[in-house]
């Protein structure tokens, strides 16, 4: 019989679910960024020229950054003249209806759960599909626009709503942020435009889904949600891309803007393809997002299931700039394998009785990394703000590796900030309770997995909920016994 | 039902079980007493499956299989439960939930349909009003902040839940004030039946005034020393074990 670190150390590659490549005619920018590549993409996107000379400062301050060096794991060379920044399936460049789309990409999108044809939509949810570079689809626009709500690819934004994109592009997330966030806005192709006017509760959940499919290319998309006074979102992204034995570069920027009163429920389902079970290949998933509660009272809310990747580093984070408003973080990252996540969140409290929630679930299995890193800051004039973080690690298994770096700056008296962490190890005891009242070990393992990250889980839509929790199992299949 | 033959078992490199022999029919209780360390436990954990046991010699037949060949989900789907001494907790499991899924598995092993959730819920009330079980616990995580009380009734209401043939409660007194033990003992006296059967570890003969055996049998150093009905109990309880500790027979008993 197997003793018990056996059974939690065996480890085996469970195979990638959604690794399939579309074979379809692409357009591929030739590799290397430099101006031309940036002129190439403007002219392809037809975009204004102040996009464009925006896109051009933000390749100057991407050539004058440095690479960060604080993370907790080694930063991989990435050679940034061997990418493409852009790959769009060579049909059409822009589909009228879901009718001109090449039927292979429907397939493509169907194969991973996400039918795009109207008989098959799924009920109360709208969806952006992104296939490298541009975005393919957009379901439910007709309802939507019924509430004043505007949901449509970025690049459509720029030509139907120019002065709400150049207003708030970048206005959380400056393109001098970081070296990668000045890449995504040198590069970014497309992604997802968000706008709910005043007082609308949008009636449905939104949804993007991400699909890195040519090889050698990265995905720089760009995310940017504006709820406007009183009114209330909740969106989702999924994504997933084909297995591949070198790494690709994913550097997305998401801002989100709330408004007085508003709340935007932002809630990803990340499962990039992570690497075969040595660590070759893998996304770097290497993502900027940031949210600014603008007015009184208002509220953001980040979700986050990180399964994929082979490192995953980022950090949603709230700037609690209206009184009274609040952010919250909930997020489970898993790492099994050689996957790493250096993830957490920044919350700035500003205004006065700001409040924040933090609750991070981290699951090491097999050689699996990961940290989790906070800030908490709050201003000077921040009076009564509050914070709660509780940062949980579960281990599986004795080669894996949990890591919390949490940092807290408070330059007001009246703050109160709480700080839990537990770490704790799947026990054969619970393992052989539940074998005892018939459960194997795989189920049970996902059982008690579920059960650590219920808080998190409990988050999401409803639909989603389901969904990630049998990622949740599958990612783990095979990391015990 | 169970027939136990020269069972012999080490941890480590301790011998625990030393030849057990111990048959027990459909519709019998059988009560196990003998002083700590005797390998009651242990015996309660082997026939489970538990990993840490290595089994050295014996066999162990259940129901006409070959118990020791299978590992420990399948033996509690051929209708083995063992009611823990010390439960565990698991956070944010319900204990609904956990008890769906166990007998979703038990009813997949014997190709029966899973349980439509409502006839699950009708399920769940009888069993909850048969063993007194508080529904408000029911709900909540398993035995997370339960107290010692709590997890051995809940032990009670999964063993109503999974109607097992042959179960074996690991001293399911330990911890339980005179109430508990008369909701635990009135919650199993009611399970029992001719179809099924029970092993009763126990240390005090306290116990076994309320769940009567039809068999009491000493254990120890490992072995079975000494078997009878439930007089025996009440003369261990006078006269404690010094008395029987030198083995009286190999022998399979009954």
């Amino acid at each position: 019989m197997a003793n018990s670190t056996d059974i939690l150390e065996e480890y085996s590659d469970k195979e990638y679910e959604f690794g399939f490549v579309t074979d379809i005619e692409m357009e591929v920018a030739p590799k290397g960024l430099s101006e031309d590549t940036i002129h190439y993409i403007s002219a392809k996107k037809e975009e204004p020229e102040w996009l464009k000379e925006w896109r051009l400062k933000a390749y100057h301050s991407f050539l004058k950054q440095p690479e960060p060096h604080w993370q907790n794991f080694e930063l991989p060379k990435v050679d940034f003249q061997d990418i493409s920044y852009y790959a769009a399936p060579k049909s059409k460049a822009k589909y009228n209806s879901l009718d001109e789309v090449d039927p292979e990409l429907i397939a493509t999108f169907e194969k991973l759960g996400i039918p795009l044809s109207e008989q098959k939509l799924l009920a109360g949810v709208a969806v952006d599909a992104v296939f490298d570079s541009v975005s393919v689809a957009t379901t439910f626009k007709e309802t939507l626009k019924e509430h004043g709500v505007i949901f449509c690819s970025i690049s459509e934004a720029v030509k139907e709503h120019p002065e709400l994109i150049q207003k708030y592009l970048g206005s959380v997330v400056p393109y001098s942020d970081n070296i990668y966030a000045a890449l995504n806005a040198a590069a970014f192709s497309d992604g997802s435009f968000v706008y709910i006017p005043k007082g609308v509760r949008c009636p449905m959940e939104l949804s993007t889904y991400f699909r890195i499919n040519t090889q050698n290319t990265g995905q720089f998309e760009r995310t940017l949600i504006i709820a406007d006074e009183g009114s209330y979102v909740s969106y989702l992204e999924g994504c997933t891309a084909p297995k591949r034995d070198e790494n690709q570069l994913h550097a997305a920027v998401v801002e989100l803007i709330a408004m007085e009163n508003a709340e935007i429920k932002y809630s990803t389902v990340q499962n990039w393809y992570p690497g075969d079970k040595d660590g070759n290949g893998g996304i770097y998933n290497f993502v900027t997002k940031r949210g600014v509660c603008r007015g009184a009272h208002a509220k953001i809310s980040w979700t986050q299931v990180e399964t994929g990747s082979a490192i995953t580093w980022k950090y949603p984070s709230v700037i609690l700039q209206g009184d009274y408003s609040s952010g919250e973080f909930y997020s489970v990252a898993v790492t099994k394998n050689k996957q790493v996540a250096d993830t957490g969140t920044k919350m700035f409290h500003i205004g006065k009785g700001t409040k924040s929630r933090i609750i991070s679930k981290g699951i090491s299995a097999g050689e699996g990394q990961n940290s989790y890193r906070g800030l908490v800051h709050v201003g000077a004039k921040a009076d009564n703000a509050r914070n709660f973080t509780q940062c949980d690690s579960l281990l599986i298994g004795d080669r894996c590796g949990a890591h919390t770096f949490p940092y807290i700056e408070a330059k007001n008296k009246t703050a109160t900030v709480e700080h839990e962490a537990t770490t704790s190890k799947i026990g054969e005891d619970q393992i052989f309770y539940l074998n005892q009242r018939g459960i194997d070990t795989e189920k049970a393992v996902a059982l008690i997995v579920n059960g650590y990250a219920r808080e998190v889980l409990n988050q999401l839509p409803m639909e989603f909920a389901v969904e990630a929790q049998k990622l949740l199992s599958i990612s783990l299949e095979g990391s015990v016994g | 039902m169970l027939q136990i033959k020269n069972l012999q078992a080490k941890v480590e490199d301790k011998q625990i079980l030393k030849g057990i022999n111990l048959q027990v029919n459909a519709g019998e209780v059988h009560a196990i007493m003998g002083p700590n360390g005797s390998g009651k436990s242990s015996l309660a954990s082997v026939l489970a499956g538990r990993e840490n046991f290595e089994v050295t010699g014996g066999e162990v037949i259940f129901e006409g299989k070959d118990l020791l060949d299978l590992s420990a989900e399948d033996r509690a789907r051929e209708g083995l439960f063992l009611a823990f001494q010390y439960p565990v907790e698991i956070p944010g499991v319900s204990n609904i939930n956990f008890l769906r899924t166990a007998l979703n598995e038990i009813r997949a092993y014997r190709n029966d349909p899973p349980l439509e959730a409502k006839e699950f819920l009708k399920l769940t009330r009888e069993k909850q009003k048969l063993v007194e079980f508080d529904a408000r616990l029911a709900n909540r995580s398993l035995n997370e902040g339960f107290s010692g009380g709590e997890k051995k009734r809940n032990e009670v209401f999964q063993l109503a839940m999974l109607e097992p043939k042959l179960s074996i409660l690991d001293e399911t007194d330990s911890g339980l004030d005179i109430d508990a033990l008369r909701i635990v003992s009135n919650g199993v006296n009611k399970l029992r039946s001719d179809k099924n059967a029970f092993i009763v570890i126990t240390h005090y003969q306290r116990l076994l005034e309320y769940i009567v055996p039809d068999f009491v049998h000493v254990l120890y150093d490992g072995k079975i020393v000494k078997s009878g009905t439930k007089e025996l109990a009440l003369e261990l309880e006078e006269r404690g074990y010094d008395w029987i500790k030198e083995p009286v027979s190999t022998e399979p008993v009954n």
